[in-house]
């Protein structure tokens, strides 16, 4: 029988049920007899010390069952940094704080009480003797010469300095190049904001002295591993993390956090159930925070366009303590894409992080390579808009030609499977350039402002090869698990260490496996998110669920197949070197009418009487698979405005997208996430910035009605379309296509409104975003310098 | 000082001592654990939170419980009837127009008015009205496309 493959069918998602009818599980839905409800005492100040804290009030207030301050969390240690670089400086980062705190939410206690109100009520009496301190909220003055010194152990509050590429080799590039270019660069600070605010449920059982935890992460292995190991030295075995169905993430809900530690901490000391949800305030106060660079970028150029070297200078802004994985963010996932598509002789990147009395900064969609993306993709368009290039003939001229199998960047990486040119060229056809630059010159004619941008980009996902980011100073390995077991009725139960929070791993995985064994979709279910049920796997971040965690689901599928076969040989009396696997039945190969359906293997395997020596019974397998190296998704992007010349508005009038992400398991699904990721990105350049008081260090922008995220009518249907450049690093060919979109459409966007404000003799924007504020103001300044 | 509060969510009866300050979200989500209908946020921004209250889309977290005494309530529990899903679950689930699906209980509930008041709404006025509901998953892109396909099937088309 011929099956149409499953691998590339937009097949409709097996989770949408439960979300459509309201019968997800999230953490905050969860009912537990005995809940009481947590509510913390964050700090309201930027940087203070703590004279005292009196809980006494609040301890009679009704329904309190219990108030704990950092002083009674004895034998408890700093949440860990899980990535190291040399001479980085580490504060303690306690669960709660408790002689200083650092940034406005910092937590100093917890107040748990019968109900969300009353511990609500009884927190606004929990009071707090503040020595209120002076603070720096800014990544620029952060380091600078009589600036607020927050930690001992950071002179001038920088963390690390830390550079890679050729330095002499660049300094060369830039003696004997024709034209150089230079801007300064500012990538704000972001907050992630998953509509689904952090959350967490602790229940501590006395008579087996085990705990669960139910909470929103993206890695509940490794949130697991940090927190007993490493914070409340508890038993590793002891405790079950559950991520049950989770409400977005977008990097936010990687890491180890405060109050999910508080609570598991405390429910042993008040042996019940704790729960505590955040506030939408909270979340944008102690959710890990993104971006936050501010960089002097230089070109070197040849007359003719060719790229000659790259100078780059960053600072990037860590916040008050370093979140779990912040240090590699602004360096390893954030420098090394500094060569992005481009042939480049030489590259120098130099990056300093820098405490402020900020909320930590960590990853968030896209971690790094937005920031390299956008600065990349600005300076391209400045040094052609120096040579008067037009920007689609200056990046043709510096694309990396066509390969299959291994590119060496100037920065570290290798990249795996590239066709720059055909991407971008798929996107002109889509667009029709030259009609849309003489559309422009129309327009602008009759004073309209129009412009287009283009952003070319590259990403490393796949994350990671464990030996690689070891040695650069991951405290991790990055491989992930796949457990396929096969049940007596040939039904298949398959347990990944991925995670998914919105990226349909329950039909995409379902897909590789259906597609594999050749059996119905329905007869597979796809268990995630639960240490008690899953084997140690370390999750989803870095667009890794399908190439790393899908390839070792395909390890142990194959591993199923070639024990099948024995078992099919042996009750057809054959050689298991003569069987394959075709459609879901063993055969032996050239004789189609000798075979066995996948079922009734499985069932001989549990029922072993007529059965090959030396094979043990039962079918299930289990893999780890450590990719061999990253794999790199690229694309072109393309972002068509007008600008109102009187209000500084844009408005989008089409964003067209070709991505290559490798093969595609489920287009719709891929289409999907690359629609999201493009509205983040969009709204990166257009709307979002997290905004801090300099004086107070109060977050100004924190709330939903502060902090603008885009709604329906802010944003245009996208025109997407893909190349399918198969990646060589994993048997599915599939690269990542979780964070493209955020990653390729900044740029494209704040190019397309330079483009349109050109004219007018604006040729860059020092920060986004481009509120009609700013650009109407930078189209102001422009005119009147001309 | 607890009040008795009655209302009728998606046809069956509801009583509770409460608190005169809990929210009526609040009294859905906990007292009536119906844990469809969302909170995500604080400030009657997200739209996570969207039931009907006597016919009309309200954003729940605006509304005190004791406010809907007598009300009668529709949440996305009660959307699908018989065991058949409405067709605007269905064209979110077709068109795909949910990913984490945090904020699909909310949208469907906004949907399903928009369309009462507006059975053929041209994509701006999706645009438009959807502007009590965030999502951050989709880009909007195939919500919009899920309420265009919704409007379609329930004309009849």
């Amino acid at each position: 029988m011929a099956t149409a493959r499953l691998l590339g069918a937009s097949i409709k998602r097996r989770e949408d049920p439960r979300f459509i009818t309201g019968k997800g599980n999230y953490t905050d839905d969860l009912k537990l007899p005995g809940l009481t409800h947590a509510v913390f005492v964050r700090s309201p100040h930027a940087n203070a010390k703590i004279r005292r804290i009196d809980t006494s009030k609040a301890a009679k207030s009704p329904g309190v069952v219990a108030i704990f301050t950092g002083k009674d969390m004895t034998g408890v240690n700093s949440l860990p940094c899980g990535w190291l670089l040399p001479e980085l400086k580490i504060p303690p980062h306690m669960p709660l704080a408790t002689d200083a705190a650092h940034y406005v939410g910092d937590p100093v206690a917890i107040v748990i009480a019968e109900s969300q109100s009353a511990a609500s009520d009884a927190a606004e009496l929990v009071a707090v003797d503040w020595d209120v301190q002076p603070s720096v909220t800014s990544t620029e003055r952060a380091a600078a010469k009589g600036s607020v010194q927050i930690h001992e152990v950071a002179p001038d509050n920088v963390a690390f300095r830390w550079q890679i590429g050729d330095g002499a080799a660049t300094d060369a590039a830039f003696k004997s190049a024709a034209v150089t270019v230079k801007k300064r660069i500012v990538n704000q600070r972001l907050v992630a904001n998953p509509m689904e605010p952090r959350a967490c449920v602790a229940r501590y059982d006395d008579s087996t002295g085990e705990w669960t935890l139910w909470v929103t992460s993206q890695n509940p292995h490794v949130h697991r591993l940090l927190m007993t190991a490493f914070v409340l030295g508890i038993p590793e075995h002891k405790v079950r993390v559950i991520a049950p169905d989770v409400g977005g993430g977008f990097g936010s809900k990687i890491f180890l956090y405060n109050e999910e530690t508080v609570c598991t901490w405390a429910t042993k000391q008040i042996k019940r159930p704790i729960r505590w949800t955040s506030s939408r305030s909270e979340a944008f106060q102690t959710d890990a925070h993104g971006r936050d660079h501010v960089t002097d970028a230089e070109v070197a150029l040849s007359k003719d366009g060719k790229f000659l070297g790259l100078r780059v200078k960053t600072t990037a802004n860590l916040g008050a303590y370093l979140s779990t994985f912040a240090p590699a963010v602004p360096t390893y996932l954030y420098a090394t894409l500094l060569n992005g598509v481009y042939e480049w002789p030489a590259i120098h990147a130099e990056v300093t992080g820098v405490f402020t009395n900020t909320t930590p900064v960590d990853a968030y969609r896209g971690a790094g390579r937005p920031e390299a993306c956008y600065l990349l993709e600005r300076m391209v368009d400045a040094a052609a808009a120096a040579l008067k290039m037009d920007p689609a003939d200056i990046r043709k001229k510096n694309f990396i030609p066509k390969f299959d199998n291994g590119y060496q960047t100037k920065v570290a990486l290798q990249y795996d499977s590239g066709n720059y040119g055909a991407a971008f060229d798929k996107l002109l056809g889509m667009l029709d350039y030259k009609k849309f630059r003489a559309d422009q010159a129309a327009a602008r004619a009759k004073g309209r402002l129009m412009g287009i941008g283009f952003s070319t980009y590259i990403e490393a996902c796949s994350i990671a090869p464990s030996k690689v980011v070891g040695s650069l100073g991951a405290q991790a390995g990055l491989w992930e698990s796949g457990k396929v077991q096969v049940h007596p009725t040939g039904k298949v139960s398959v347990f990944t260490g991925s995670h998914s929070h919105g990226q349909g791993h329950e039909t995409t995985m379902a897909q590789i496996v259906a597609d594999s064994l050749g059996i119905p979709m329905d007869d597979i279910e796809i268990v995630h998110g639960d240490t008690g049920r899953v084997p140690f796997g370390m999750g989803t971040y870095g667009s890794r669920s399908a190439s790393v965690g899908g390839t070792a689901i395909v390890m142990s599928l194959d591993k199923i197949k070639e024990k099948g076969k024995k078992i099919a040989a042996h009750l057809l009396e054959a050689n298991p070197k003569d069987m394959e696997y075709v459609g879901g039945n063993f055969v032996v190969k050239g004789s189609p009418q000798k075979a066995i359906p996948f079922g009734q293997v499985a069932l001989t395997a549990y029922v072993p009487h007529n059965y090959p020596e030396g094979v043990e019974p039962g079918l299930e397998e289990t893999s780890f698979y450590d990719p061999a190296n990253f794999c790199f998704p690229f694309g072109a992007h393309a972002c068509v405005v007008e600008v109102d010349p009187d209000t500084g508005h844009v408005k989008i009038l089409r964003y067209l997208a070709v991505d290559d992400v490798g093969n595609v398991i489920n287009p719709m699904i891929v289409d999907g996430m690359v629609h999201g990721g493009i509205a983040q990105g969009v709204a990166q350049a257009l709307w979002e910035e997290a905004v801090y008081d300099r004086d107070s260090g109060q977050l100004v922008s924190g709330s939903m009605m502060d902090y603008t995220l885009p709604k329906a009518d802010m944003l245009p249907f996208y025109e997407t379309d893909r190349t399918e450049t198969p990646t060589p690093v994993n048997p599915l060919g599939v690269k990542g296509a979780g964070e493209t979109g955020t990653i390729a459409s900044t740029p494209a966007v704040v190019n397309a409104v330079v483009d349109a404000l050109s004219g007018l003799g604006v040729d860059h924007f020092d920060a986004m975003p481009l509120t009609p504020e700013r650009v109407w103001k930078t189209a102001q300044a422009a005119k009147s310098k001309k | 000082m607890k009040k008795t509060v009655s209302m009728t969510i998606n046809g069956a009866p509801q009583s509770h001592e409460v608190e005169p300050r809990l929210l009526l979200v609040h009294y859905i989500r906990e007292q009536a654990g119906l844990t469809g209908t969302h909170v995500g946020c604080d400030t009657s921004q997200c739209g996570a939170c969207t039931v009907h209250v006597n016919g009309v889309a309200v954003k729940s977290c605006t509304l005190l419980a004791v406010q809907c005494d007598g009300a009668q309530v529709l949440t996305i529990e009660g959307l699908a009837k018989d065991g058949k899903l409405h067709p605007i679950q269905d064209a979110f689930w077709e068109k795909h127009g949910l990913q984490c699906g945090f904020c699909t209980p909310g949208m469907i509930m906004s949907a399903h008015q928009m369309l009462q008041r507006n059975p053929r709404p041209t994509e701006a006025q999706i645009r438009h009205d959807l502007e009590g509901n965030l999502c951050r998953c989709t880009g909007y892109h195939n919500i919009v496309k899920a309420i265009q396909y919704a409007a379609e099937k329930m004309a009849g088309k």
